[in-house]
């Protein structure tokens, strides 16, 4: 056989009906996952034609977007303040009864971001397709697994089949050689490679992330980069499983176990790509010339190493359009501008890892007068380990807010917003107008600028305080 | 879905590129549990000021874009999330088609999902229509043609099954489900 792609293993073992120059192919989806704000809209169509979820067994539901992260709300029976988002917690609860989905709840200890319960329960594996109505989807490619996001009335088909009419798309090696300096994470390296391709530099594509590089990097660290291929315009982004992936995830609870994990690891090592498979398009990147990266503009594209300076773009109204947003100019430094609120969470830097890293900077520190610093665990299981490894207590004695699990200020649907006009350094994966809250101005960092800039009280070079 | 053949309409232009569905349709409104409505919150952000009145500077309030069903923007249209929310609401405002030389790939699904026809056109057919907003276009899904007022006349790409579907009104769902044998018998081949 022809040597193959670790993408076009994963397709070809999915494929119930090839694509044909009429037809897309029918896509196997091994696990879906769902969550409150794309779902609703899925479960009534399926009520409208009366028929059921087909493959329960096969999907699990999480309340992440819209719910609340102040613990009185979640669990000291205080209303949430989002009557909307109530309604749309309450739906899910519903519907997920009525369909005989497992719901992890409010109050569940496993609840939090759909896209960090799955890969720590280890229902995220190599070689599965999964799906969900969220594009950080991306994120579970870091198992080696095809992953990507989707929209409602695709949601409705996989209920109703457990299948997907896709197309196939091509693929982009990103390889990253070398080794990453000390205070650079997996987060500058996604910006580095999105500030390289740019915004759509992917679309069509599936990434798969080669290299000594991402082979060096913990699966806490493969799944930041990978959640981020949607912001280069990837909907999926995929890292070979190796060792690292099968130690994270023997005795996860979903995992296989016993006699099931010596075969499934037989069939996970052969989940490579193989010498001379040719890739639709590739990218180099030295990860040893990688900077602390930050975004200065409203997209993930506009961004720079911290030490650098906004470039003038004489003529480009799009760009000035973004720089007036922003309240910045062509010219300016990064370092040193004031900061009003940091957010340390979301998908891409709410694990554990992430966590860590902030509390070795916020360490016997405190967070500057005036600044608001928020840190949202990943999950609840995130949210126990940071307790007992003592980073809460850090954070709490820095005095940063210590919150229940959500996508909080990530997209601030919940409640917790960025006021207008405010600076946002936030480790989440999106700086669009907006996001953080109507007029938010919002700068992507790792949780090491992240906390240093918190407790500077302006943008600052983590490298300085580690 | 309603079958779509034909789209006749004066265009209405928002040159940025790279709009992201957080501006088509911004979060704090996907809390709906329905598809209904959305379109008043469509670009709420541009559309509206500080005290919830019209922007009368922004493209959509001004009277001469009222009818129009055809939005052509700059570049790599539709990026950001997967919320569906962003289609429904162009289709509630009254949209049937986005132009762009670039629209992001689950914008671009979940439009062909709903009736909403996202057409990709080279950079000389998008200056002129980003240079000439008002302009009287026609779109004929059967010969993947989008035709200016000029008479110029170009294709635009258009997979052949999203076309079928497009055409004739075509559900997916029930293709999809037409193919459930086919479905079971890969299960049961599936390593236990
Ligand atoms: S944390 Fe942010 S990006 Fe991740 S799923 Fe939640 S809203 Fe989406």
């Amino acid at each position: 056989m022809a040597p193959r792609t670790l993408f076009d293993k994963v397709w070809a073992a999915h494929e119930v009906v090839a694509e044909t120059a009429d037809t897309p192919a029918v896509l196997y989806i091994d696990l879906h996952l769902i969550h409150e704000v794309t779902s609703p809209q899925a479960f009534s169509v399926l009520k409208g034609l009366g028929l059921p979820v087909r493959r329960p067994d096969r999907t699990l539901a999480t309340m992440d977007h819209s719910t609340p992260t102040s613990t009185e709300q979640v669990f000291g029976g205080v209303p949430i303040k989002v009557d909307a988002a109530a309604k749309q917690v309450r739906q899910l609860e519903q519907n997920a009864a009525e369909f005989g989905v497992e719901l992890f709840g409010m109050r569940d200890a496993r609840r939090g971001i759909v896209h960090v319960i799955s890969p720590e329960l280890g229902a995220t594996q190599p070689g599965m397709t999964i799906v969900c109505g969220d594009s950080h989807t991306s994120t579970h490619g870091a198992f080696g697994a095809l992953a990507f996001g989707i929209g409602t009335t695709e949601v409705g088909h996989v209920f109703a089949t457990q299948a997907l009419l896709q197309r196939k798309p091509k693929t982009f090696a990103v390889n990253v050689e070398g080794q990453l300096r000390p205070g650079v994470t997996a987060k500058d390296l996604i910006l580095a490679v999105i500030g390289k391709i740019g915004v759509s530099g992917g679309t069509g594509h599936v990434f798969e992330y080669r290299g000594s590089a991402i082979r060096a990097l913990s699966m806490d660290e493969r799944m930041t980069v990978c959640n981020m291929s949607i912001e280069a315009g990837a909907r999926a982004g995929m890292v070979a499983p190796d060792d690292t992936t099968f130690a994270y995830l023997k005795n996860k609870p979903r995992a296989p176990q016993g006699s099931d994990w010596d075969s499934a690891l037989a069939r996970w090592r052969t989940l490579v790509t193989d010498p001379g498979a040719a890739f639709d398009c590739s990218v180099d990147i030295d990860a040893s010339t990688i900077e602390p990266m930050i975004t200065y503009g409203t997209n993930p594209g506009m961004v720079l190493p911290i030490r650098a300076s906004i470039p003038n773009r004489l003529g480009d109204e799009v760009f000035d359009k973004a720089l007036r947003y922003m309240g910045f100019h062509g010219g300016d430094a990064m370092l040193g501008k004031p900061v009003n609120v940091v957010f340390i969470g979301s998908c891409t830097n709410g694990r554990l890892a992430d966590l860590q890293a902030a509390a070795r900077i916020l360490k016997g520190r405190k967070v500057a007068p005036g600044v608001r610093l928020l840190i949202v665990p990943g999950s609840q299981e995130v949210k126990r380990e940071a307790e007992a490894a003592g980073y809460a207590d850090i954070f709490k004695t820095a005095g940063a807010d210590w919150r229940e699990s959500g996508c909080s200020m990530c997209l601030g649907m919940n409640g917790d917003t960025v006021a207008a006009g405010q600076y946002s350094v936030s480790t989440s994966n999106r700086n669009f107008e907006g996001r953080q809250g109507v007029g938010a101005r919002t700068l992507l960092v790792s949780p090491f600028t992240a906390a240093a800039s918190a407790v500077q009280g302006r943008i600052t070079d983590p490298r300085e305080m580690l | 879905m309603e079958a779509v053949v034909r789209v006749h309409s004066k265009t209405v232009v928002i040159p940025s590129s790279n709009i992201d569905t957080d501006q088509i349709i911004p979060a704090r409104f996907l809390t709906t549990t329905t598809k209904e409505g959305l379109g008043l919150q469509l670009f709420a952000d541009w559309r509206y000021q500080a005290d919830g009145s019209p922007n009368p500077n922004f493209v959509l309030n001004r009277p001469e874009s009222r009818g129009a069903q055809v939005l052509v923007a700059g570049r790599n249209f539709g990026c950001g999330s997967s919320r569906e929310h962003a289609p429904w609401a162009l289709l509630d405002f009254g949209f049937r088609a986005v132009i762009s030389t670039e629209i992001a790939d689950i914008f671009r699904g979940n439009s062909l999902k709903n009736g909403l026809l996202p057409i990709v056109v080279d950079d000389v057919v998008s200056q002129w229509l980003l240079d000439n907003p008002g302009a009287e276009v026609d779109i004929d899904l059967a010969a993947a043609r989008l035709t200016l007022p000029t008479g110029v006349s170009v294709a635009f790409p258009l997979e052949a099954f999203a076309r079928h579907c497009l055409l004739n009104g075509v559900d997916e769902l029930g293709f999809l489900r037409a193919r459930l044998s086919d479905i079971e018998s890969y299960e049961a081949a599936l390593p236990k």
